[in-house]
């Protein structure tokens, strides 16, 4: 079964513990510019918008590296195999949706990997606004037909 | 059902494993010429830099891979092709016959006219071949003279100077990868490579390179400088430089420079590899030409990658988009209608990434912008930073960046789904820096 | 750890920027943001000096939880010697700024000096740029936010700012950071803007590491969950934000309306969290539109509302269409209660205006109140006033006050100085309802008897947020006090005032006090700072800050006879409510209190205690 980070801008606050806690897990600092999730700030519109990757089914970052160092999980998730990586950044490019970044103290692209099941951000969110459930959730299918107009052919598969 | 794959690169690996996916039961052979399994080009410069092993290049790391999936992997250079009788004549003598084929062929490099190419010591960087070669010349300290600095040329100075050597970099446009970035963009890369230590002549051709005889180290007298000239002073004496010690070449720029390298690095651009197919029937433009279905002119027969001369989703014309992105559409696509799944080919999008020592640029689709198109530019040359992005409407068409790697895949993301911008275009006119902002908000119907 | 070590100190006369080691002695002494400034502004300052010349210093202090992932951990605080009171003044922030600040590695900014030309500073990581910044002079908080984050070309900056208010010397101009986030108090943008300072922009990408990460995220989490289940930041403040507390002060008889001269307020209901979550206008929406949290805050107190694009204030200027902060409760009392303006629209926009121009909208509320009775007492007229018919109640006199006050035009040059001075001028000093110098909030004294002492004893003038006995007194946190009653608030008073100031050095926000006590916080702080931080230590902490805040203020030339209320709190029974019949009872409550706090009768701090807090 797949499951997926579902996020409902409506309920966010722009508190950014999402991105503290994302920041926390992967880099062990408070540090959101280190973050894989995003949390964009509409004020002028009373909106915040937390935004990070949908793991979606075309995995372009998947496609486009030249390593095999992404790859898909059970669940669907994109993970990057630090070892091999050689941070090309042809991933950072190939995503349409931006959220695969390069982290140049590292020297290794980084996104988000659903911190194995568990999702950090998830947890911190005090609102619910991002919630771990199964795919099929609404909202999901929005992110997934963005996604689709995306590719280069359309894909019959 | 045969299918053959020429060429056992990105492209042809994809469209492997694509058709594999689809049609469980059907042949599938891929040929490769190299002496190394799939692997990737891309990944050479780090290899150079040696911060992987050659396995490290490796399409695909697990071990039996294609035995796995049934595909046929073997090392054997096609030396041409029967498109009418669908058979391939492989180096050799052997025959192969196929029911669908897909030419993956790829390109090599294109060798400049200069005088003294095939010295020991002159080398394109193109194959794990050549980098082996490279690697074992490009030591710290070692003078290296790298001819080109386009996109390739550019990726390879970056593992240059990552192993320390004395680099000097030749390159006959205005200024460092002239096809992927501007004029402002393009200046400030080799302003900051010049700040980095590396010696960029823009504007310069190498005219030969040659082996020195033996004896005469031969500094060539240098011209009086403009003051010795205005004052009619006699320049001081140069010191003479330290005879080279294992310097081996001579290299002759247009103008009149010489100096003398150990090794030579020839990145002067690529051709996709055809020659195979002169005689095939098959319709070659710049590469192999074929429709929106991937099709080559002869039935059953695709192309796809560096050779094809494929739809630019930008421009709406075919031409060749060498780059790997690029190459694993093609090959998913191409595999998918080999399969009997029709699928189109809607154009693939111009992109590219660089790392030049630090400091990354990309860049995407029309990023020199259209006529009546809007433009919005930052540029921060003490920050080193750039991003242009120009529009049609209000639509993003292309866009280059320079300095900045936060979620830069989004210029992708608006060009190729030709997303309508509405009010954030005019906002993006004035502040292009808010384009991640205007992504968000446009997916999100925030106004 | 939690402290990034580093301090900046920004000379303005010689445009330098020099970082220093924070002091850890300090440190461990004073714990961060309201406490450490402060230890730095004693060693540095002289109480006498004239805060607004070149001699006062300006610090932007965070504390050590700032920037980390504890509930509220975003703060900062603004310290100097304030112009309203002449008394140290230390106000306090949320938003974003206090933890970029931390994650471009600073714990504060210290400026001295004053800049012959206007500049701003940016702060980008390590880089500390002073910039001109003529081309600022006369814009507004919003339009600065956008033109230097224009100017850098970086719309992830976070820009704390002055508007005009404070370039005119307003005596409770504001220091807004984030649009609409404020360190609200005494004037400190008006000393902002006497040094040419107009902002400062700040860009941090590292990061915050603390002392102990897996205590410190059990503690945390700990704490989160303590807020979750709470009624009141669980459900209240995020519901209704701090204007929950509207009808239920009118309800309680504690509504300063009309400046004072009434308890209770007919148009509460108008203007409370409910008529703002109630549809109105053409398109059938309500004001408010969501609720934000500060940086880090799992409460979300904060209100973003907008204004009926047909209301009067509005109809010809879509620029203000759009959402942005408030209402809050004080600023909603202060615009509305203290004046008898009941039109929500009007106070949302007046809210809208003190953001953009910096103003402390308590303060101006409070002033425009005081004002309007000097009106209504033919004390001023329209000669004086410019024609402004200044009626309690008066919609259309409030938001044009508030448009000449910023601006200091016409007679909002007389506003913009705040109602002690402006009483004063006109001959009739009882009328303002301060306490030195500064406008109380949103609490009567005489229906809550402890908010008196507090406002009396206040080291920054009259503050609800020195000592919110309101929480005991109304709201029965962490114990219900009888309002009505004097007995024990001394005690109270100063446990509150105590722990505030610890809390006010952490880099927490005082709201998270609804629910934790400080055996929520210490194992937070302890956990991410060295040394040992227990209740007790914090609470010491908090004395000792309590002292050293009062002996600036002594030194200044404060004395106990400073401690005192406006005259109808001591004179003039409440009308109406609960405590109809009551004055405040402050002569009974603050004698007890020097003695609690071991001062002299003349509120001196004896050498025992100074020594016993080792000052
Ligand atoms: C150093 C370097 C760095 C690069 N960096 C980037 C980058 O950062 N980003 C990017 O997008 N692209 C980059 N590229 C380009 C990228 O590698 C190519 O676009 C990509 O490899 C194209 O894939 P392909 O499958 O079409 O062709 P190829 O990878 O070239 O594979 C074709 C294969 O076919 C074989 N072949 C050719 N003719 C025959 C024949 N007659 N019979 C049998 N086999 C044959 C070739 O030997 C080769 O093995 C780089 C290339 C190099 C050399």
């Amino acid at each position: 079964m797949q499951r997926a980070l579902v996020i409902d801008p409506g309920k966010c606050t722009g508190c950014k513990q999402c991105e503290l806690a994302c920041s926390y897990e992967k880099e062990g600092v408070f540090n959101p510019a280190k973050s894989r999730i995003r949390v964009f700030d509409f004020h002028q519109n009373a909106r915040f918008v937390p935004y990070t990757c949908t793991q979606c089914d075309e995995a372009w970052c998947q496609q486009a590296c030249p390593t095999n160092a992404i790859t898909t999980d059970a669940f669907g998730v994109k993970n990057v195999n630090d070892s091999l990586c050689v941070g090309c950044k042809v991933c950072t490019i190939a995503c349409p949706f931006g959220t695969v970044n390069y982290n140049a103290t590292t020297g290794k692209v980084i996104k988000c990997d659903m911190c194995g099941g568990d999702p950090a951000c998830a947890k911190a969110c005090p609102t619910d606004a991002i919630v771990y459930t199964d795919v099929e959730q609404a909202g999901y299918d929005k992110m997934a037909a963005w996604a689709k107009r995306t590719d280069a052919g359309a894909q019959a598969n | 059902m045969h299918h053959v794959i020429i060429g056992a690169g990105p492209a042809g690996v994809t469209a492997a494993e694509t058709i594999r996916k689809h049609r469980g039961g059907d042949r599938i052979t891929l040929l490769g010429d190299e002496d190394a399994p799939p692997y990737s080009r891309m990944a050479i410069p780090y290899y150079l830099e040696g911060d992987i092993a050659e396995t490290g290049t490796y399409l695909r790391a697990a071990a039996g891979h294609y035995d796995d999936l049934g595909i046929d992997l073997r090392q054997a250079r096609v030396g041409s092709l029967d498109a009418g009788a669908k058979i391939l004549k492989l180096d050799g003598g052997d025959e192969l016959a196929f029911d669908r084929l897909l030419i993956a062929t790829g390109a090599s490099p294109i060798r400049p006219p200069i005088e003294g190419l095939d010295l020991a010591g002159v080398q394109t960087c193109w194959t794990l071949a050549d980098a082996r070669e490279i690697a074992k010349r490009a030591e710290p300290g070692a003078s290296v003279v790298l001819v080109g600095a386009g996109f390739i040329g550019s990726i390879i100075l970056q593992a240059l100077v990552a192993k320390g050597v004395q680099l000097t970099v030749v390159e006959m446009g205005d200024r460092m990868v002239p096809r992927m970035l501007d004029e402002a963009a393009g200046t400030m890369l080799k302003r900051w490579c010049e700040a980095k230590g590396v010696r960029v002549l823009t504007g310069t051709t190498v005219k030969a390179i040659a082996k020195p005889e033996a004896a005469k180290p031969a500094a060539p007298q240098p011209e009086p400088g403009f003051f010795a000239r205005l004052f009619g002073q006699r320049p001081p004496e140069p010191t003479a430089p330290p005879a080279p010690v294992d310097e081996t070449l001579k290299v002759t720029l247009d103008n009149g420079e010489t100096m003398a390298a150990k090794l030579v690095v020839i990145a002067a651009g690529v051709r996709p590899n055809i020659g195979f197919l002169q005689a095939s029937g098959l319709e070659l433009g710049a590469g192999v030409s074929v429709d929106d279905h991937l099709r080559a002119s002869a039935p059953d027969i695709y192309a796809a990658g560096d050779v094809a001369e494929a739809r630019d989703l930008s421009s709406g014309q075919f031409d060749v988009l060498a780059i790997q992105p690029v190459a694993v559409e093609h090959g998913h696509i191409a595999a998918l209608n080999m399969a009997g799944n029709p699928t189109p080919h809607r154009g693939s999008l111009n992109m590219n990434v660089l790392d030049t020592i630090g400091l990354v640029s990309s860049s995407f689709g029309s990023w020199m912008g259209i006529e009546g198109g809007d433009r919005g530019q930052l540029l921060d040359e003490a920050g080193w930073r750039y991003l242009r992005l120009e529009f049609d409407g209000d639509r993003l068409i292309g866009g280059q960046a320079v300095g900045l790697t936060e979620h830069v895949g989004m210029m992708r993301g608006l060009i190729q789904t030709g997303l309508r911008l509405g009010a954030w275009k005019d906002r993006l006119v004035k502040a292009p820096e808010r384009l991640t902002e205007a992504y968000v908000a446009t997916a999100q119907g925030i106004k | 750890m939690a402290w990034t070590r580093q301090i900046l100190r920004v000379n303005l006369t010689n445009g330098t920027c020099t970082p220093e080691s924070l002091n850890m002695d300090w440190a461990d002494k004073y714990l961060g943001q309201r406490g450490l400034a402060s230890r730095y502004l004693v060693e540095e300052v002289d109480p006498k000096v004239d805060p607004l010349g070149p001699d006062n210093k300006i610090i932007f202090a965070t504390g050590p939880l700032t920037g980390t992932c504890a509930s509220t951990g975003g703060r900062y605080s603004v310290i100097t010697k304030g112009p309203l009171t002449g008394a140290i003044a230390c106000s306090n922030s949320g938003g974003y700024w206090g933890a970029e600040l931390k994650f471009a590695g600073w714990d504060m900014i210290i400026f001295e000096g004053k800049s012959a030309n206007p500049v701003y500073l940016s702060v980008i990581d390590d880089k500390a740029t002073l910039h001109d910044a003529s081309d600022l002079v006369g814009k507004s908080v919003w339009e600065t936010d956008a033109a230097i984050k224009s100017a850098h070309q970086d719309p992830m900056m976070h820009v704390s700012t002055i508007g005009v208010a404070g370039e005119n010397a307003v005596l409770y101009a504001c220091i807004v950071n984030d649009l609409h986030r404020a360190a609200g108090r005494s004037g400190v943008g008006a000393v902002m803007g006497s040094k040419n300072l107009k902002a400062v922009a700040v860009r941090g990408t590292g990061g915050v590491a603390v002392n102990d990460p897996v205590t410190f995220l059990a503690a945390t989490a700990a704490g989160k969950k303590t807020l979750a289940e709470n009624a009141v930041t669980g459900e209240g403040l995020p519901t209704y934000g701090t204007q929950v507390l509207m009808n239920v002060i009118n309800e309680a008889g504690a509504l300063p309306t009309r400046n004072s001269r009434d308890i209770q307020f007919e148009g509460a209901h108008d203007i409370s969290a409910e008529a703002m979550a109630e549809p109105s206008g053409k398109d059938g929406k309500p004001n408010l539109l969501a609720n934000q949290g500060c940086f880090a805050c799992t409460i979300a107190c904060g209100r973003i509302s907008k204004i009926n694009e047909e209301h009067y204030t509005v109809v010809n200027k879509p620029e203000y269409w759009h959402a942005s902060g408030g209402l809050e409760y004080e600023a909603a009392w202060a615009l509305g209660a203290a004046t008898g303006v009941k039109d929500l629209d009007a106070l949302t926009y007046a809210n809208f205006i003190c953001n953009e121009q910096g103003i402390d909208p308590i303060s101006f509320g409070s002033t425009v109140g005081a004002a309007m009775e000097l009106y209504e007492e033919g004390v001023i007229n329209n000669e004086i006033t410019g024609g402004l018919e200044l009626k309690f109640g008066s919609a259309e006199a409030l938001t044009t006050a508030v448009e000449l006050t910023g601006k200091a035009e016409g007679f909002g040059r007389e506003l913009g100085q705040g109602s002690a001075r402006l009483c004063a001028k006109y001959g009739r000093p009882e009328l303002s309802q301060t306490v030195k110098g500064q406008e109380f909030p949103a609490y009567d004294p005489r229906g809550i008897q402890g908010m008196g002492l507090t406002y009396a004893t206040s080291n920054r003038g009259a503050c609800h947020l020195r000592s919110y006995t309101v929480a005991s007194e109304i709201l029965g946190i962490p114990e219900k006090t009888d309002p009505l009653a004097t007995d024990g608030k001394a005690g109270l008073v100063k446990a509150f005032q105590d722990a505030t100031a610890a809390v006010d050095s952490s880099g927490l926000c005082l709201f998270t006090t609804f629910a934790w006590t400080l055996e929520d916080i210490a194992p937070q702080v302890d956990a991410a700072c060295e040394g040992n931080w227990s209740p007790d230590s914090l609470l010491e902490c908090g004395e000792r800050i309590w002292n050293l805040e009062r002996q600036f203020n002594n030194q200044a030339g404060f004395t106990a006879a400073d401690d005192k209320l406006p005259e109808r709190l001591m004179k003039d029974a409440a009308k109406t409510g609960p405590a109809e019949g009551l004055v405040s009872g402050l002569d009974k409550m603050l004698p007890e209190y020097y003695e609690l706090r071991g001062w002299t009768n003349e509120g001196v701090p004896t050498n025992e205690t100074l020594s016993r807090l080792g000052l």
